[in-house]
């Protein structure tokens, strides 16, 4: 048997040789269309009902993550073209919650992408990320922000939430 | 009228864009040491580059073949900007490039060891994860 996101490609390119219409906009709705069909008809499996949820939450991540791209790099900008330099920069080391090295990966290349963090090592037992910080008024605030990414990150990889 | 607009949007993506770069290369002049340089150049270079692909794939919307590419660049810009500025960041600080002076913290200094190559995580830090769940 193969797998809800194989499945739903299956039906979009399906949908797309049907109708014959071999465009980019095709395929998405192919996607949608797909989606909404595994999402209604196959929602008594667990695998299924587990796909059908997280894609809006993946969706709803993409936009919340391009959000604080733009944010953070406004500020990053901002310091960049001021002649005075407001930054504080420290080096934190941020207990982490992801613990597989896939979740790992993931988390601290998002934070690297983030302006303002840069990963710069993980502790050799995989509790901590050592991340550089340019911003660093209130740690409290800043591990707290960083700690709220980790979580919508890890909502979205893992098949069972996050406590 | 539709056509102008959709010129407006490209136009705008291209300007932002651009700005974006303008601002990485600046920034490599102009912070005072390589992690804070790394901040500056990799993501808004990153973003930059997206935001000029952005406005190619709505150019070409209707040609598959270059949206697609588009699209591609956009993946790779933001797989492997931040994994160059980790691997940059990580070798620099261990071998010893200076901080910048007024860099007031630093969590990490002395837990390295050389010869074995293993990193400790802090006391006291550790233990904690349990107990710290996020609130979202």
């Amino acid at each position: 048997m193969i797998g809800p996101l194989a499945s739903n490609i299956l039906l979009a390119l399906v949908w797309m040789g049907l109708t014959g219409n071999f465009t980019g906009t095709n395929l998405f709705i192919g996607l949608v269309l797909g989606y909404l069909i595994l999402a209604s008809a196959l929602r008594d499996q667990p695998g299924f009902a587990a796909y059908a949820k997280k894609v809006p939450k993946a969706i709803l991540f993409v936009g919340f993550f391009i959000k604080e791209l733009i944010l953070s790099n406004l500020k990053v900008a901002y310091d960049v073209l001021t002649p005075t330099h407001y930054m504080k920069p420290g080096v934190i080391a941020f207990p982490l919650e992801a613990k597989t090295d896939a979740e790992i990966t993931v988390v601290a290349n998002l934070i690297s992408l983030t302006p303002g963090t840069l990963s710069l090592d993980v502790s050799s037992d995989r509790k901590v990320l050592y991340i550089h910080v340019m911003y660093l008024e209130g740690e409290a605030e800043v591990i707290e922000s960083i700690r709220y990414m980790e979580y919508r990150t890890l909502e979205v990889l893992r098949s069972t939430p996050p406590d | 009228m539709i056509e102008w607009l959709v010129d407006l949007v490209i136009s705008l993506f291209l300007l932002t864009g651009v700005g974006f770069m303008f601002v990485a290369a600046l920034g490599l002049l102009r912070m005072p040491d390589l992690p804070m340089r790394l901040h500056a150049t990799t993501k808004a270079g990153a973003l930059g580059g997206g935001l000029l692909m952005i406005a190619v794939g709505i150019e070409f919307f209707g040609d598959v073949a270059v949206a697609a590419k588009a699209g591609a660049v956009i993946v790779f810009l933001l797989l492997t900007a931040p994994v160059a500025a980790h691997l940059i960041g990580r070798a620099g600080y261990f071998v010893g490039v200076p901080m910048w002076p007024k860099t007031h913290k630093d969590e990490l200094e002395g837990r390295y060891d050389h010869e074995t190559q293993t990193l400790m995580s802090p006391p006291g830090l550790a233990d904690k994860t349990q107990d710290q769940q996020p609130k979202g």
